[in-house]
């Protein structure tokens, strides 16, 4: 059983590999990615203005970006 | 280059020149700023019967002609408000001192203890450059300095990323290191001892303003002590996956470790007897190193007239805090130039081992307690709206609006006695404004 179970695990990892080879784009295919509003950070001064309101108010900081310290906010 | 670089010079040369003749420089001023792009935003964040903030920023970027970026950013924000104390709500009316150790303020029976002083206003100012070299390689350093009148923090940072197979994959690797002090008003009070309480003598004065006394041998300063700091030094590492034409995927881990002070000068804890009745009000005390890690997930996904941006963080520290955050926005696009933008935010946390809403007198002292609710367990989310739109000449604007709620929870405490009338979790609700422009 415990074999199989290997044996599921290598294979399941195999097919992921080889998942990875097909991911990504060419460089002609990025006419959506190139967008402002897809880039990871779009949107920076909310962003900014988000994590000083959560940082103020919640016991968790940063993830996206460094969690920091900056204010003794209340 | 060379020579665009030498007219960028010359023609900054050429419009302070023109300002100091005192001709005409618009021609000189388009030339300087075409390269500038600037985002300036209002906000304003206000709590029901607590907190209100109003926040401005102006952040403007330059890319130069070999690709890299200069940013430069200022926040202006100014709080006024009451924010929870820490202590218990009473059947009768409670007496505490302000921060300052010069005057005092009462609460009402049943209501939570809210310190009414918090006026402060900061200024933070940052900078970066982000430098592209060998073809798939970027640096960014960049540097962060806030303050306010009794806190002001200093801050460096690195960021390095290297793209990889055709620019699909993208490593990253930032260190940053922070040192914050603070000074607190009044003094830092030594952990878990008394405050000092004065009379309430009421308010028949000529003004209508409350009067207090303090007992004889009362002196202003006692048990509190100098300013504190603390460091923080955080780790980020983060992987960057292009799936396919219209996904987008980025992993991130953060290890981030701050040694110091991270008590709340400002909070107190009630210590009660078995009747739920205070019998004392001391100073809360958290220890002094802190180690977190947090798991970030961001993925974004193109429509062909929308954009779907969803992330999830776990968090877990050793203070025994874990929380899970889910944030997603959804863009649709109304035409060419508008867009309109919910917004979703769940967040949940687990208390710090060393929370407790309040302390029963029968107990023995613990090391570390902190009654501040936002190291409690915690539910909070976020729903929100914006609206944007870009006009004829390229610049855009957009408003947001959002509602905030935070609901703290009971860890698990028993109530005695008349604490189980009271409600000692209540919730926190809030309302974002925003109004952005950017040219």
């Amino acid at each position: 059983m415990k074999r199989k179970f290997l044996a599921f695990v290598a294979l399941a990892g195999v097919l992921q590999l080889s998942g990875c080879a097909s991911l990504g784009v060419q460089p002609w295919e990025r006419d959506l990615l190139a967008k402002d509003e897809m880039a990871l950070g779009a949107e920076g001064v909310d962003l900014g203005l988000d994590d000083h309101i959560y940082f103020s108010k919640e016991a968790t900081s940063g993830g996206r970006s460094f969690a920091g310290g900056g204010c003794g906010c209340n | 280059m060379q020579l665009n670089n030498k007219a960028t010079v010359a023609s900054a040369l050429a419009g302070a020149a023109c300002a100091l003749l005192g001709t005409p420089a618009a021609q000189a001023e388009e030339g300087m700023l075409k390269d500038w792009q600037f985002d300036t935003a209002i906000l304003y964040y206000g709590e029901t019967d607590r907190v209100s903030l109003a926040e401005g920023v102006i952040n403007a970027t330059k890319t130069n002609d070999d690709d890299s970026i200069f940013n430069v950013k200022l926040v202006l924000d100014t709080l006024t408000g009451a924010s929870a104390n820490g202590a218990v709500a009473q059947p009768y009316a409670q007496t505490f001192s302000r921060p300052s150790g010069k005057d005092g303020y009462v609460v009402n029976a049943g209501e939570t203890p809210l310190d009414d002083t918090f006026r402060d206003t900061r200024v933070q100012v940052s900078g970066s450059w982000m430098q592209p070299f060998a073809d798939t390689w970027r640096a960014t350093g960049a540097v962060n300095v806030s303050t306010e009148y009794d806190y002001l923090s200093l801050g460096l940072s690195g960021l390095l990323e290297k793209d990889l197979f055709m620019r699909n994959t993208t490593l990253s690797a930032g260190l940053s290191f922070q040192f914050d002090s603070i000074d607190p008003v009044g003094g830092t009070p030594d952990a878990l001892t008394s405050m000092l309480v004065p009379t309430y003598l009421g308010d028949d004065n000529d003004e209508g303003e409350d009067e207090f006394e303090w007992d004889d041998d009362y002196e202003e300063g006692e048990n509190k002590t100098g300013s504190e700091s603390k460091t923080t030094t955080d780790l980020i590492l983060g992987v960057t996956q292009v799936i396919n034409r219209r996904m987008l995927m980025q992993f991130n881990y953060g290890l981030s470790v701050v040694d110091g002070y991270m008590t709340d000068p400002y909070k107190l804890l009630s210590v009660v007897d078995n009747a739920g009745m205070t019998q004392d009000i001391i100073y809360e005390g958290r220890p002094d190193s802190r180690t977190k890690h947090s798991f970030f997930w961001q993925t974004k996904y193109a429509l062909d007239n929308a954009v779907v941006d969803v992330s999830y963080r776990f968090a877990t520290d050793d203070w025994d805090i874990d929380s899970h955050t889910i944030d997603s926005r959804f863009r649709f696009n109304l035409g060419d130039n508008d867009y309109i933008q919910p917004h979703l935010r769940y967040y949940q946390q687990s208390a710090a081992e060393f929370y407790r809403p309040f302390l029963n007198q029968a107990d023995p002292l613990p090391m570390y307690a902190s009654a501040d609710y936002r190291v409690g367990e915690m539910t909070a989310y976020t729903l929100g709206l914006k609206y944007g739109h870009k006009m004829e000449n390229g610049h855009e604007w957009a408003v947001r609006a959002e509602y905030y709620q935070q609901d703290p929870k009971n860890a698990g405490f028993d109530e005695p006695g008349v604490l189980a009338d009271l409600d000692l979790y209540p919730s926190v609700k809030a309302v974002i404004l925003q109004f952005n422009y950017h040219f």
